[in-house]
């Protein structure tokens, strides 16, 4: 079981790297649950406390209670500043 | 006429809205240009560097322009949204929407620019002398798409 986790502008000038995959663990239900994992890893991925920090799975906008399963395509970035 | 692109490349204005006017049904074509401004609250802008996220940002226009389609009697839509670096002055965004009657045409502009700037993932980073800075998301844009929501 494994997915695909990218990110974007800020987030991934700090954590230096724009994606990479990741194998879930039996406890890794939720995006929630990914972005603790993540945040363990030290220093630098504090960057994703943002109390503004977006996510999508599979290319689409959802909140950190989403679910995760295998293959999924996640992303964590800033709030969008387009148009 | 119902497109939306990511682009690198400028777009010209005239060509994209004499395209709009595609029928004698259209009787109200209402467009917005969004230009790189010159100078910001923290100083005078170098130049814009705009990130996306391929594949989604496709995805997510498609489906505002699906939902202003859904909303309102619409006779055509184009979308342009460019990427990469761009200089004070250069066309960020175009939207253009073709209806029989012009309030349909003015609401939906103004709901696809609303939940363009607060959805579709693009990021903006701003170099000021010599120095780049990513730009924060505004709560005016957010007030502004809630009102539709």
């Amino acid at each position: 079981m494994s997915i695909r986790i990218l990110y974007f502008a800020r987030y991934r000038e700090a954590l230096d790297q724009d994606q990479e995959t990741v194998e879930l663990s039996a406890d890794m239900h939720t995006l929630a649950d990914l972005r603790q994992a993540l945040l363990s890893r030290g220093d630098a991925w504090q960057v994703l406390t943002d109390p503004r920090l977006c996510c999508s799975r599979n290319q689409t906008l959802c909140q950190l209670d989403e679910p995760i399963n295998d293959l999924d395509e996640i992303a964590f970035f800033p709030m969008v500043t387009g148009g | 006429m119902m497109t939306s692109q990511i682009q690198q490349a400028a777009f010209d204005v005239g060509q994209h809205m004499q395209a709009m006017h595609t029928n004698h049904d259209i009787g109200a074509i209402v467009s917005f240009v969004g230009h790189v401004r010159s100078h910001c609250a923290d100083g005078q802008i170098d130049e814009l560097f705009l990130e996306h996220y391929p594949g989604m940002t496709e995805a997510s226009l498609a489906q505002i322009e699906a939902t202003a389609r859904s909303k309102w009697p619409l006779l055509g839509v184009d979308i342009v949204h460019r990427y990469g670096a761009l200089k004070p002055g250069d066309a960020i965004v175009f939207v253009a929407v073709a209806s029989a009657h012009r309030q349909a045409a003015f609401d939906a502009a103004n709901y696809i620019m609303d939940i363009l700037k607060t959805q579709a993932p693009f990021w903006k980073r701003e170099k000021r002398n010599g120095q780049a800075h990513w730009v924060e998301s505004r709560d005016s844009d957010l007030t502004a798409a809630q009102r539709w929501l």
